[in-house]
């Protein structure tokens, strides 16, 4: 029997996750994505491989996912992950407040902490607030976007998947009942225009899903939720610090080679296209990351950029919609057979949105192939390029 | 940033498959302290979809987006619009030098990675081997250890391929092995790795390098090839005074 053939669209975390993971399971795969590898939400990530508990009080799906997913991520790709751990501060006693169910939902959420006096935490990072008065470690880590992505999509082509870079699926193509039997692409390296026929098309384009979906006269209930992110000069920490409080805007600082990045914001929009950076949101990370870390003040600016959260749910406020994520089959949803779409999620769970985007699309072609992505090691992203 | 508006005239260097390559002008109206980048994709976003280049963090992180920008290359997402052009002036933007040209402003960049994969270049060091010479934080002496292990982080290279771009002597030597090669080698020590002896003390590894420096100009992330080059020559010359003892 020939392999079942799954086109997917976008190269951005979920799209390499599930390219991986369908390689892996005997699909021969197609990757269809208009830029570079993961130039859209994927690369502009924060960094943060989360723990969870940031979520544990709140989102506790979403918490339990990450901790989870934290774990196998240090394991299966070690050269994309500074793994120093992190710390949540407590400095107010509005902070303080949030102490008690901070402990119980990490504990609910099988997260590991610890507490440390404010002294042992100025020890371990001597440039966090002098004020803070509480300190919990936590097993965070920092990632590079780009290589953890190319980490995938180098796994995924060594077991035969194409990629098809800076090339947009300009609409879907149909067998005359409205069913999606491949897509209608064009290569803008080269300018040329082509189809690619599969069994399946798996939409995996974040905040641009309906981009995707409105070819089919579908709409997936999405909300794109940009954020602004500060990126400073210096490393000031080998740990990500973390506010000790509910989710809130410029938050989290992070070491990430020789910088620290503070983020983010959240705000709504319609079109994730082209989002600018603005102003008042970078000043707004700096006076929040520095009640984190004072000495980010007397650090100069090294970039500012803008990323595109693809939220779950139409038009709620950013920060109470759920992290997590969602995988559509659309012959379901809208009786529309050959179209999947995932969206959602986070990109510490990026493995896991794979494999269940896999699972069902295993179920539809009534095949029970375990996932193995888990337990896989990823080769290193230079051989994305390299044989 | 400031309230302050710029008119720039981007000239993009664009090419498609077999297609000569030729120049195209975007006016646009820019705040002088965004990056050369957010030009690019906007460029892009609202004015030429055809537009292809290469980008995914936006803050010196990947490496993704480096270009020659008025001739000298840059990563254009740390580049502020104020620091390469003025009010009214110009931004002429082309591929990196030294390596095939994919289409428009994105080029493929094997060469360097496959010689990093030689060296064994590595993506993530212990503190110790990849010190923070003059940073914010204590030596990593003073700090204490992390539940016993040693911190870890992502090396400094980029691999973002300004300094083989800029090198005049990729140019004409397409088997030499380059700055950021050899500065890889170099960080990890030919003591401890003696098999790069043989790969980097050769006519296309460190006695190709003519001493221009421009990697070191160009580096955008604290790497100093040229100097690296330079001290991987003196840690050459000690092994082969060694060997030459030893044969004896």
């Amino acid at each position: 029997m020939s392999k079942l053939h799954a086109i997917v669209i976008g190269a951005g975390f979920t799209g390499v996750a599930i390219a991986h993971d369908l390689a892996l399971r005997g699909f021969a795969v197609t990757v269809v994505e208009r830029g570079p590898i993961v130039n859209g939400t994927s690369g502009r990530t924060h960094g943060l491989l989360h723990s969870g508990a940031r979520y544990a009080v709140n989102d506790q799906e979403s918490a339990i996912e990450c901790i989870q997913e934290n774990q196998i991520l240090r394991l299966i790709v070690p050269d994309a992950i500074e793994p120093n751990g992190g710390l949540f501060i407590g400095i107010t006693d509005e902070d303080m407040a949030y102490r008690e169910k901070f402990i119980e939902g990490c504990a609910a959420c099988g997260i590991p902490i610890k507490e440390l006096t404010p002294q042992e935490a100025l020890r371990l990072e001597p440039n966090l607030n002098p004020k803070l008065q509480t300190a919990f470690t936590v097993p965070d880590g920092t990632f590079d976007p780009l290589r953890l992505a190319l980490a995938f999509a180098a796994s995924a082509k060594s077991n035969g998947a194409v990629f098809h870079l800076y090339t947009d699926v300009v609409d879907l193509l149909t067998d005359g009942q409205g069913n999606i039997v491949g897509v209608k692409a064009w290569d803008r390296a080269t300018d040329k225009r082509f189809e690619i026929r599969g069994d399946i098309v798996v939409n995996a384009t974040g905040a641009w899903v309906g981009h995707i979906t409105s070819m089919a006269g579908i709409s997936v209930p999405i909300t794109p939720t940009p954020g602004v992110m500060v990126a400073y000069d210096q490393r000031l920490t080998q740990r990500a610090i973390n506010l000790l409080n509910k989710p809130g805007d410029g938050d989290i600082v992070l070491p990430q080679r020789r910088m620290m990045v503070v983020g983010t914001t959240s705000f709504t929009i319609e079109d994730p296209d082209y989002v600018p950076v603005y102003e008042d949101h970078v000043q707004l990370m700096i006076e929040r990351g520095s009640n984190l870390i004072p000495a980010l003040r007397q650090t100069k600016e090294r970039g500012a950029y803008m990323a595109t959260r693809p939220l779950i749910g139409a038009s709620a406020p950013g920060r109470s919609i759920s992290r997590t994520f969602k995988a559509y089959d659309h012959k379901e949803t809208d009786n529309v057979e050959g179209l999947v779409t995932i969206t959602g999620g986070k990109a510490t769970t990026l493995r896991l949105m794979a494999e269940k985007t896999v699972d069902l699309i295993c179920k539809k072609f009534n095949l029970n192939i375990p996932c193995t992505t888990a337990e896989t090691p990823l080769l290193s992203y230079r051989k994305f390029y390299v044989n | 940033m400031t309230e302050e508006k710029w008119t720039v005239k981007f000239v993009i260097f664009r090419k498609k498959g077999d297609q000569p390559p030729r120049y195209d002008s975007y006016v646009l109206e820019v705040d002088p302290d965004e990056y050369v980048i957010d030009g690019v994709e906007r460029i892009w976003a609202f004015h030429d979809r055809s537009l292809i280049f290469a980008h995914a963090c936006h803050h010196s992180t990947c490496g993704a987006c480096g270009m020659r920008v008025n001739d000298v290359e840059k990563l254009t997402c740390i580049t502020k619009i104020r620091d390469v052009t003025t009010n009214g002036g110009s931004l002429k933007i082309e591929p990196l030098r030294n390596f095939p040209i994919i289409g428009d402003l994105v080029v493929d960049m094997t060469r360097m990675y496959a010689a990093m994969d030689r060296v064994h270049a590595k993506a993530v060091h212990p503190l110790s081997a990849a010190p923070l010479e003059g940073e914010g934080i204590r030596p990593p002496k003073d700090v204490p250890r992390n539940n016993g292990d040693e911190y870890l982080r992502l090396a400094d290279c980029i691999e973002c391929g300004l300094c083989i771009s800029a090198c005049p002597v990729a140019g004409t030597a397409e088997n030499y092995l380059g700055p950021a090669v050899l500065a890889a080698a170099q960080l990890q020590g030919l003591k401890h790795n003696p098999d790069l002896l043989d790969l980097v003390d050769c006519a296309d590894g460190l006695w190709r390098c003519h001493s221009a420096y421009e990697c070191t100009a160009v580096c955008p992330s604290n790497v100093d090839p040229g100097w690296r080059i330079m001290d991987l020559r003196r840690q050459v010359v000690g092994e082969r005074i060694k060997r030459w003892f030893v044969k004896a």
